[in-house]
């Protein structure tokens, strides 16, 4: 790997996750480093999830899989095999950062734990992620998206008043977990560039979740006022109203809500004079001191009041419109995207966000979302699809590792690769 | 035993309300001196927000702000003052990293921008977290975290199935930012440590939120299939979602993703005879009865409290959960066993709980070392102690409304 000019480029990272932690080595291959998955023989489970490339089921086909695994190389290994830890050993050798999401105790119970690495390789990092963490009374919970974002307390906040609480669509507990991971990760790196030391790093999905829920707990813990699910609209926030966030249009949904205090001045005013030039802006809005406005002060009948007018004038447009106008005008208002309106979004376009990754196997390129930061001196570059079963154990196992073409053989046939 | 990995690092926060200051804790709760920029003309959006210590408002009663600020010093400043904008200016002569979450455009009014910093400190490291970007049509678009949850699809995909969507109440994108944000800072801080050179972070919130849906988004490249909302259930999992429990608003969440955990779901809740129902014997077969399936098991849970079905649940190593609210988790075993809030006395906040890191490094501990500061707390400490301001300039500048 060149070195210089990526930040990781001169680590390597062993990433044994599964979907728990695909997004960690993601993060840490953008930044420069060489991520090797490590599949059991045959491939990962998760490569058997959807969705698939033209919608044909084929661990080959997975574009969630692809997603995450992007920028990295891939490799099998079965490290529950005695030879394969072996191997497993020499890579740790090689390797700076180790991440796993396997269940707590089971890296142990393969004598690879981080205090047996570390004797192998005292700068290695390891990083675990799991829902609850290494420790405590949860430690052993099973758990899936769902039941995390349920432990974090961003289910009970998310869903309309009387309805069962919600979850977002897609899994993202264990994303916020592995986005987390990279982080923790890099904190441990920056320790080793200046002690030499390598270390553990514990992370716990549930804690992650808990980055995501504002307010709630001081809400509790200060006013004994538990945060509720209010659907479309913000509450707990300034004042005891709830303020509409989505708003129907012509051709779907925006999000646009009323601020108070000198933040708010400017998209208020610019709201009532979209108002009059559209000529539903009723008197007392035109006049309407906002300057002086306090969400602290406002009564909800005060606030659906507004909000009667508001509605009808998003009525009158498309979200696209919509948006078109508050980019023009200043207004803190953005439409409800489909994956559709965000591939077509002038701006991505603008700042060259996406990436074509060519997918030889497929004789297609793939279009997927780019780097998620500039950075001026060292880019994040996006340069490999993800890699296909086993696709790179003759290069590391044979030029990389040293191991003779009889050993490689064997190891093949009695499915350690 | 522990160490501070950023014992000595400095930095400056212009930077407001959630993602950017969030990105610093990172830095802060490991050891690094993060000062804050704040204003008395504009306070912080969330010293302005609830909850207030016994709801009396006030910049230093405000919780939302104190719960992610600790750790962190607070200078007060009129940037709009030629003597604040000096004032600052020394400050990123001091400092490492110049933080900033404004809108784009802020900054270079002040003419704090990147190119402006690099004149005053050549090797400067300038992380910049804005809705959309630096460059671009929309990049002084004005707007929030709950905005940008609309911009990048994850709205679009939270609701019932063939209903309309339910907006998030929290700014969900703002607290995905600090994670990727911080990786590429930290990153970016032993670069220039190894090379001298600092560096332009150009981080949007819009490509960060992305990330989370990049599955969904591939499928419409490559399939044009559009995500829908699917209320709580999932493709490959049945029984899955909440389920109605004992009390007032109380609920679990139960996912079954293959036939031996369904088997032990029945054997566990004394329901053995559910495991012969041929409608619910294989995943295919409870995906296509799955309103059956749920209504029965809503029947088994209703009677019982979350915390009741959790625990019967993981005793068979079926996954399983309570929907915790605020108080939930203020009393979670689980959150406490692993120090998850770091309680201290603040004098205005009385006992607090701050929020914590969600790690545990081996060999270095994230730690409350400060609880999170009043507004302009140290103006006088930093004025005096870092940048050596002499008393009565100090005295002066106090007079000329310098430090408002």
């Amino acid at each position: 790997m060149e070195s210089g000019k990526t930040i990781l480029g001169s680590c390597r990272v062993l990433d044994l996750t599964d979907d728990r932690g695909f997004l960690c080595g993601k993060i840490l291959a953008d930044l420069g480093a060489d991520v090797i998955k490590i599949e059991k023989p045959g491939g990962d489970l998760v490569r058997n999830r959807g969705p698939f490339y033209h919608e044909i089921p084929d661990p080959e086909k997975s574009l969630y899989w692809f997603a995450y695994n992007l920028n990295k190389r891939g490799i099998t290994l079965n490290i529950e095999d005695k030879r394969g830890r072996e191997i497993f050993g020499k890579l740790v050798r090689t390797a700076d950062f180790i991440i796993e999401s396997f269940d707590p105790g089971y890296m142990d119970k393969l004598d690879l734990s981080y205090l047996k690495l570390s004797k192998v390789n005292p700068r290695i990092i390891m990083t675990s992620i799991t829902p609850y963490g290494q420790t405590g009374p949860y430690k052993q919970y099973k758990a899936s998206d769902i039941d995390v974002m349920a432990m974090g307390g961003l289910l009970y906040i998310t869903g309309n008043p009387g309805e069962p609480p919600l979850r977002i669509s897609l899994p993202q507990s264990f994303l916020l977990a592995s986005a987390h991971a990279a982080a923790a990760s890099m904190i441990a790196y920056y320790y080793r560039e200046t002690s030499g030391e390598g270390q553990y790093v514990d992370v716990s999905a549930q804690e992650c979740v808990l980055w995501e829920i504002a307010n709630a707990l001081p809400l509790w813990e200060l006013n004994n006022n538990i945060l509720r699910r209010a659907g479309s609209y913000m509450s707990g926030r300034w004042t005891g109203t709830k303020q509409r966030l989505l708003w129907k249009c012509k051709n779907g949904y925006v999000l646009f809500y009323i601020l108070g205090g000198a933040f708010g001045v400017k998209t208020n005013r610019a709201i009532v004079k979209w108002m009059e030039e559209e000529h539903i802006a009723p008197e007392y809005l035109k006049n309407f001191n906002w300057d002086a406005f306090d969400m602290a002060a406002q009564t909800q009948e005060m606030q659906d009041e507004i909000e009667v007018h508001i509605g009808n004038l998003f009525h009158l447009f498309t979200k696209e419109e919509a948006y078109e106008q508050a980019l023009k005008r200043g207004i803190m208002l953005c439409p409800v995207n489909t994956s559709k309106d965000i591939t077509e979004n002038a701006q991505l376009k603008d700042r060259q966000f996406w990436v074509d990754i060519n997918h030889p196997e497929l004789s297609t390129s793939i279009r997927y979302p780019g780097a998620f930061a500039k950075l001026s001196e060292t880019p994040i570059c996006i340069k490999r699809r993800a890699p296909l079963i086993g696709e790179h154990d003759f290069e590391i196992y044979q030029n990389e590792l040293g191991l003779s073409s009889s050993e490689l053989e064997n190891l093949q046939r009695t499915g350690v690769i | 035993m522990s160490k501070k990995v950023f014992e000595g690092l400095k930095i400056i926060d212009f930077g407001w309300a959630i993602a950017g200051p969030l990105t610093l804790k990172y830095l802060a709760d490991y050891g690094a001196t993060v000062v804050c920029i704040e204003s008395s003309q504009r306070p912080d959006l969330l010293r302005t927000a609830t909850p207030y210590k016994d709801e009396i408002p006030g910049v230093d009663r405000a919780g939302y702000f104190a719960y992610f600020a600790a750790n962190k010093y607070s200078i007060t400043l009129n940037l709009n003052k030629p003597e604040g904008l000096e004032i600052a200016r020394s400050l990123i002569s001091w400092a490492d990293v110049v933080a900033d979450s404004h809108r784009p455009g802020v900054m270079e009014r002040w003419k704090l921008g990147y190119e402006d910093i690099v004149k005053i400190k050549p090797d400067i490291l300038m992380i910049r977290n804005s809705n959309q970007g630096l460059t671009g049509p929309a990049a002084t678009h004005p707007g929030l975290g709950n905005h940008i949850n609309g911009l990048a699809g994850i709205v679009n995909c939270v609701g019932w199935p063939e209903q309309e969507p339910i907006s998030l109440m929290v700014a969900y994108s703002d607290y995905l930012v600090p994670h990727f944000a911080a990786a590429a800072l930290i990153g970016a801080l032993d670069y220039r440590r190894k090379t001298g050179k600092g560096q332009l972070l150009d981080i949007s919130q819009f490509e960060v939120g992305l990330q989370l849906l990049s599955p969904a988004i591939v499928n419409y490249t490559c399939n044009g299939t559009e995500e829908k909302a699917k209320g709580n259930s999932c493709d490959f999992a049945a029984p899955h979602g909440v389920f109605k429990c004992k009390g007032d608003d109380r609920w679990c969440t139960i996912s079954i993703f293959d036939d031996t955990g369904w088997q032990s779901f029945c054997n566990a809740t004394g329901n053995t005879e559910w495991i012969a129902i041929p409608e619910f014997s294989t995943l295919a077969n409870r995906k296509t009865n799955e309103a059956t399936l749920n209504n029965l098991i809503g029947q088994w849970t209703k009677d019982r409290t979350p915390e009741e079905v959790m625990k019967i649940l993981q005793q068979a190593g079926v996954a399983a959960g309570v929907v915790q609210n605020a108080k939930d988790l203020y009393n979670d075993i689980q959150l406490k066993e692993r120090e998850c809030f770091w309680v201290a006395g603040h004098k205005e906040l009385g006992n607090f709980s701050y929020l914590g890191q969600p790690s545990r490094l081996s060999k270095n501990k994230a730690e409350l070392f400060r609880v999170a500061p009043c507004l302009g707390e140290h103006t006088e400490y930093i004025c005096h102690e870092l940048l050596g301001i002499p008393e009565e300039q100090f005295d002066k500048y106090l007079l000329d409304g310098v430090f408002e």
